[in-house]
């Protein structure tokens, strides 16, 4: 029997394209990082397969988060945003019905969440936590508040670019990742340990949502496209295979 | 396609302190929203396959626990299988999900996972790998998802033949990716993320 999965052998990390394990500046990473060399090999079985959320029954508020945490008539406080885009592997192929979960601090820059100190206040109506699967087509979509920058305790006056976090499963666990949205023109981008861990500009201006006039709704909500982009599969793999060349 | 036109793998980002607030909002006190979190409960009462738990802490390079980890774990069926549209060999337990998450705990760092022994899963020319668990972990400071995996210390025959168990150098380091068994299926996986015990972490 072959140990090959259905979908053929993944193409390695380009481990000078993410954040490495060691970012001094960002100073949690430093009892954080492994030392030694992570051990290199080709994708197997257990890689290229994954769980499949399909089954999951995704609750008709759980993409909103103006909503999902409200109570009844009420909606979260700050600028209401759209915030979507397409996941995609590397060979521009959109991957469907993966779940996309999100996270963020609310208007204000604060967190619900038992280790959060920062000052601002909590919004009784908001929450911070939105999931949804892509369509078909590979599109995600969310309804959410803009987040504000906040303060942190890394160096003498850190502070974070307003972000959203992103977690994606693609259809392989090989794919597996976490990853953070920031917001076109926000000068904090430039001044954050965390992104700049990324080695390269033209990778970080990636994780920049674009403003998106075209999705804004009228009268509603602005829009910010993200999209997202996960490992692909060696199409030199195999050699009649067409699907996704 | 010419590797000259693949797009960039999305670079990643850490998960940050607050990662349970969207992978976990039940846990971190967020009812409501939804019904309940994904579990570290793998198996129901239909499950096939032996019933083990893993449980363990994550260390830093101080030896100090990392009580904001997150776990994820996947694995195969008792019969070797992966539930995934991505393995040939068609269908898998229906009672098995073969996926996990588990937080830390925010007192202690103690994870655990309720599950099965997975089965040996294939290698390429007709080998077999030995019964693992895959474990990603993400926490504050971890800029990328370190993935590993959970063999088994009384597996030591498939051990010996494991394909990837043969690559770890030096040899000594082979124990960071065996879980020890406290017997009545409970293994203890402990992960170190840096230092003299630093667990194998993997590039696959
Ligand atoms: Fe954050």
């Amino acid at each position: 029997m072959s140990g090959e999965s259905a979908g053929g052998r993944f193409l390695p990390r380009e481990r000078d394209w993410h954040p490495p394990a060691l970012a001094p500046d960002y100073r949690s990473s430093r009892l954080r990082s492994p030392r030694a060399p992570l051990l290199s090999l080709p994708s197997t079985l257990s890689e290229e397969t994954g769980p499949v959320f399909g089954h999951v029954s995704i609750g008709e508020l759980d993409h909103d988060l103006v909503h999902n945490y409200a109570a009844a008539g009420a909606s979260a406080l700050g600028p209401r945003i759209l915030v979507h885009g397409y996941v995609r592997d590397q060979s521009g192929r959109p991957l469907p019905h993966t779940l996309v979960e999100i996270w963020q601090a609310n208007a204000g820059g604060r967190y619900r969440h038992p280790n959060e100190t920062y000052i601002a206040p909590l919004d009784p109506n908001f929450g911070g936590c939105g999931r949804c699967l892509t369509d078909a087509d590979g599109h995600y979509r969310f309804q959410t508040i803009q987040p504000a920058p906040y303060p942190w305790p890394n160096g003498p006056n850190s502070w974070r670019p307003a972000h959203i976090h992103f977690s994606l499963f693609g259809e392989a666990f090989a794919q597996r990742l976490v990853t953070q949205m920031y917001f076109e023109g926000d000068p904090l981008i430039e001044l954050c340990p965390i992104v700049q861990a990324i080695p390269r500009a033209d990778a970080i201006d990636t994780l920049v949502a674009r403003l998106d006039m075209d999705a804004a709704l009228p009268m509603d909500m602005l829009a910010w496209r993200f999209d997202l982009v996960l490992r692909g599969r060696d199409q030199t793999y195999f050699d009649n295979r067409t699907e996704g060349l | 396609m010419a590797e000259d036109k693949l797009l960039h793998e999305s670079p990643s980002q850490t998960a940050g302190p607050y990662v349970h607030i969207g992978c976990l909002p039940n846990f971190c006190g967020i009812g409501g929203v939804y019904a309940a979190d994904p579990g570290s409960v793998l198996v129901n009462a239909d499950t096939r396959g032996e019933r083990i738990a893993i449980t363990g802490r994550v260390f830093d390079g101080e030896g100090e626990p990392v009580k904001d980890a997150v776990l994820e774990i996947w694995q195969a069926d008792a019969a070797g299988v992966y539930p995934s549209a991505s393995d040939p060999r068609g269908d898998a337990d229906p009672n098995f999900f073969g996926w996990g998450r588990a937080a830390a705990d925010l007192a202690t760092g103690e994870y655990r996972f309720e599950t099965i022994r997975p089965g040996r899963v294939p290698f390429a020319e007709g080998r077999l790998q030995a019964p693992h668990v895959t474990c990603w972990i993400v926490a504050r400071g971890i800029n990328m998802g370190l993935q590993t995996r959970i063999y088994f210390a009384d597996e030591a025959e498939a051990n010996a033949q494991d394909p990837l168990l043969a690559l770890v150098e030096p040899r000594a380091r082979i124990d960071t990716l065996i879980a020890a068994s406290d017997g009545d299926g409970s293994y203890r996986f402990d992960i170190h993320l840096q230092g003299a015990r630093e667990t194998v972490f993997l590039d696959i």
